[in-house]
């Protein structure tokens, strides 16, 4: 009897050890493939996003037939699985060789100051882009003097859209002061057509047009202020903002909680909606997906208020501390700052390149004009995406304007501001 | 179990028997602990270790992408309770377990009688109850929500009928008592919440109901029928008596699951405006992993824990002692 405890023992110690032996070496080949293959982490998984990313992989497998890539892309607008996703994984010491993070706060204040990014100073030097990219974009992916992500391109956040058909028939202009939308939009309140399209499924929209009313009313150098600490929330120009912002939604759409972007999108482009504040990933979206025709089927101006002014979101990648492949990763990142990459993957995605010297002949009616304004115009960092104040600020301030869609209460917005305010001087 | 896997006793004095079955049954019992001490270690570690990471992180500074472990005492806590969005999540679980479990139960109990009754195509409509338990919550959350679309659904129909009601959109909370700084009431949109979550989750209390309601032997009814009674005095009286105690094991299984829901309002509203539908689920995955509150997001968890625990302990002492 006891000989066959034993036996027992001694079989179930060693199919324990094999199955930690088997999960080890299970491990080592894990480490081989990350190591081996380069893998691009992102959240572009719609239509014309992922035109555009598939085409820059094109690109790099011409060049770089030799380096193996992954396409690591969690779908979820405006990247909110995918960054949870990222966290999770930077913790865990097990990085994607790079990675899609918006320029501004949410790789300075995030990803930088935790120490996990790689300066890429050598690589702009050798690839002399320190002159190629506009001076205040590299400030946006810089901190203390070091570059730490190339950018691959530019969205405006600061468009109204609006239905042409609905303009003409109706006989309007496009609105560019906020004194004009209210006339607008009270003509087409009055037709029974629904003035603005809002879809705040995900909060990060209403929190968009709510930095839009802000920059409007304040101005470009106030608006930068605010997010610096240099400027409280509850001076008497956030509240007019707050107050402006109210009376706009008095004409969203009812059900603007169960809609996200795109279904707001979608009532501008079938008529129900006369216009909408959002991104120009919008624009992808009329042309790529909903079949329109710019500057046919829909227009566009800035946002009340916006002229000469460039609410700019940018996309770009990094190199991650701790990746096996840093030499790899840099090659794919000088593709991703070339000519050639930039104007592979923008006009396919929407946007517009982030160089200055890149080829505007492949760009539609649209991106010409806002290659063209992109240059000239002042530049705003974005709150809702993340690039004009830390993560943590960003979360609060969506919960505030969250609360005062539906209770409209301009001094518990600006006391829920100034309360999270605590979160910008991290 | 364990007389079973003895071996025939061998002849010999008594007292060398029981000596011999001892050693035996101090073998089983290595041999048993030996095999199962991997779970044990296991659960230890990914279950307890991590329950007590958890709140040792719920209690420390880490509300950033830097960890922070510092000690910052019950902050986040304090912090929470404070909070317009979490005293809403509070509400809204409330409710959403309340009506959640009283809708499972009785349309579970009626289901069950009817099915029980041996009506033709007893098998077609037990799997038209059964089905929905085989999908997954975030498909019921993608199915519900198109149904109940204000621009697609149910509504347009009734729209189209005169009524223009917009289901779980709507934002309005009856009756509006002031508790803290939310209003407490039941949100409306939580009832399409609570409609999704019940269909699915009905077909669990319809099979436990009716395996109840066949385990009752013919004869006891037939006796009953004997002595006059009505078909339904006889469910009244005889029979729903004897499958209350299904209904404890019901509630503990559906407030288990209503108390950390997340999938099913994830998928279909949300957190929703003023956070009419969120729920503590949905806001500890927003804070930790899109805000990098990582102490406040182990602080929410934790307080689910003890909620679910409210439910769950109670009737594990209660069925332990059953047991013995």
């Amino acid at each position: 009897m006891k000989k066959n405890v034993w036996i027992y023992a001694v079989l179930t110690l060693s199919l324990i050890l094999s199955a930690c032996s088997s999960q080890s070496s299970s491990g080592q080949a894990d480490q081989k493939k990350s190591s081996g293959k380069l893998e691009i982490f992102s959240w572009w998984t719609g239509a014309g996003e992922e035109d555009g990313l598939k085409a820059l992989i094109k690109l790099f497998k011409e060049k770089n037939p030799e380096i193996p890539i992954e396409n690591a892309a969690v779908a979820g607008g405006a990247g909110t699985n995918a960054k949870a996703v990222l966290a999770s994984r930077m913790q865990g010491n097990d990085p994607p060789a790079t990675f899609q993070v918006h320029g501004g706060s949410e790789l300075n204040d995030g990803w930088v100051a935790a120490g996990k990014m790689e300066p890429l100073n050598d690589l702009y030097d050798k690839e002399g882009w320190n002159d190629k990219f506009p001076k205040q974009l590299i400030d946006m992916v810089s901190k203390d003097g070091k570059i730490y992500s190339v950018p691959v391109d530019i969205h405006r956040g600061n468009v109204l859209w609006y239905n042409k058909k609905i303009f003409t028939e109706n006989n309007l202009q496009a609105p560019k002061t906020f004194d004009e939308f209210f006339k607008v939009a009270d003509q087409l309140k009055k037709k029974g057509i629904t003035p603005l399209a809002l879809g705040d499924k995900e909060p990060w929209t209403a929190t968009m047009i709510f930095e839009n009313v802000l920059l409007g009313t304040l101005g470009n150098e106030d608006y930068q202020k605010l997010w610096k600490g240099e400027m409280k929330f509850d001076d008497p120009k956030v509240k007019k903002a707050a107050e402006t912002y109210k009376k706009m939604l008095s004409y969203i759409n009812s059900d603007h909680s169960s809609r996200n972007w795109q279904d707001a999108s979608q009532m501008v482009a079938k008529g129900d909606a006369a216009m909408n504040i959002m991104g120009d990933w919008a624009k992808g979206y009329f042309v790529n997906d909903l079949k329109l025709k710019v500057n046919e089927d829909f227009g566009w101006v800035p946002t009340p208020g916006t002229e000469n002014q460039f609410m700019i979101i940018t996309d770009t990648f990094g190199l991650p501390k701790g990746v096996k492949n840093a030499k790899d990763v840099k090659q794919f990142l000088s593709v991703l700052g070339s000519v050639e990459g930039q104007d592979a993957f923008n006009p396919l995605k929407g946007s517009i390149p982030a160089r200055t010297d890149a080829d505007v002949s492949k760009y539609d009616e649209y991106g010409k004009q806002t290659i063209k304004e992109f240059k000239e115009a002042k530049l705003a960092a974005s709150l809702a995406h993340g690039s004009a104040a830390p993560e943590g600020f960003v979360t609060k301030a969506n919960q505030a304007v969250n609360i005062f869609v539906t209770q409209k209460n301009v001094d518990q917005l600006i006391d829920s501001l100034n309360q999270a305010s605590s979160e910008l001087k991290k | 179990m364990e007389p079973k896997i003895l071996p025939p006793l061998q002849s010999g004095s008594s007292l060398a028997v029981s000596a011999k079955k001892r050693r035996k049954r101090n073998a089983d019992h290595l041999l048993s602990f030996v095999f199962i001490l991997p779970s044990i270690l296991a659960v230890g570690v990914f279950v307890y270790g991590f329950i007590a990471w958890s709140g040792y992180v719920s209690l420390s500074n880490w509300n950033s992408l830097v960890p922070d472990l510092s000690f910052a005492g019950f902050k986040n806590y304090i912090f929470l309770f404070k909070d317009f969005r979490f005293q809403a999540d509070l509400r809204n679980t409330l409710f959403f377990t309340v009506f959640f479990i009283l809708s499972v139960l009785v349309m579970g109990l009626l289901l069950a009688v009817f099915l029980d009754q041996k009506i033709r195509g007893e098998g077609l409509f037990r799997n038209i109850f059964f089905f929905p338990m085989a999908l997954s919550f975030v498909v019921t959350g993608v199915i519900w929500q198109w149904l109940l679309n204000p621009a697609t659904g149910v509504n347009l129909f009734l729209k189209k009928l005169g009524m223009d009601s917009l289901w779980y959109t709507s934002v309005k909370i009856v009756p509006g008592v002031e508790w803290g700084k939310i209003q407490f009431g039941v949100p409306v949109a939580v009832v399409a919440v609570v409609i999704a979550a019940a269909w699915q989750m009905t077909g669990f209390s319809v099979a436990m109901y009716l395996a109840g309601l066949r385990a009752i032997p013919e004869e006891i009814r037939e006796a009953a029928r004997m002595d006059g009674a009505s078909e339904f005095q006889i469910y009244r009286k005889i029979i729903f008596p004897i499958v209350a105690p299904i209904t404890v094991s019901v509630i503990i299984i559906m407030a288990h699951i209503s108390l950390k829901i997340f999938d099913l309002i994830y998928a279909m509203t949300g957190p929703g405006a003023n956070f009419v539908t969120d729920v503590p689920g949905v806001y500890m995955f927003e804070t930790t992993f899109r805000g990098n509150y990582y102490a406040n997001g182990a602080a929410i968890s934790i307080i689910m824990l003890v909620t679910v625990a409210i439910f769950i302990v109670p009737y594990l002492i209660s069925s332990r002692k059953g047991e013995s």
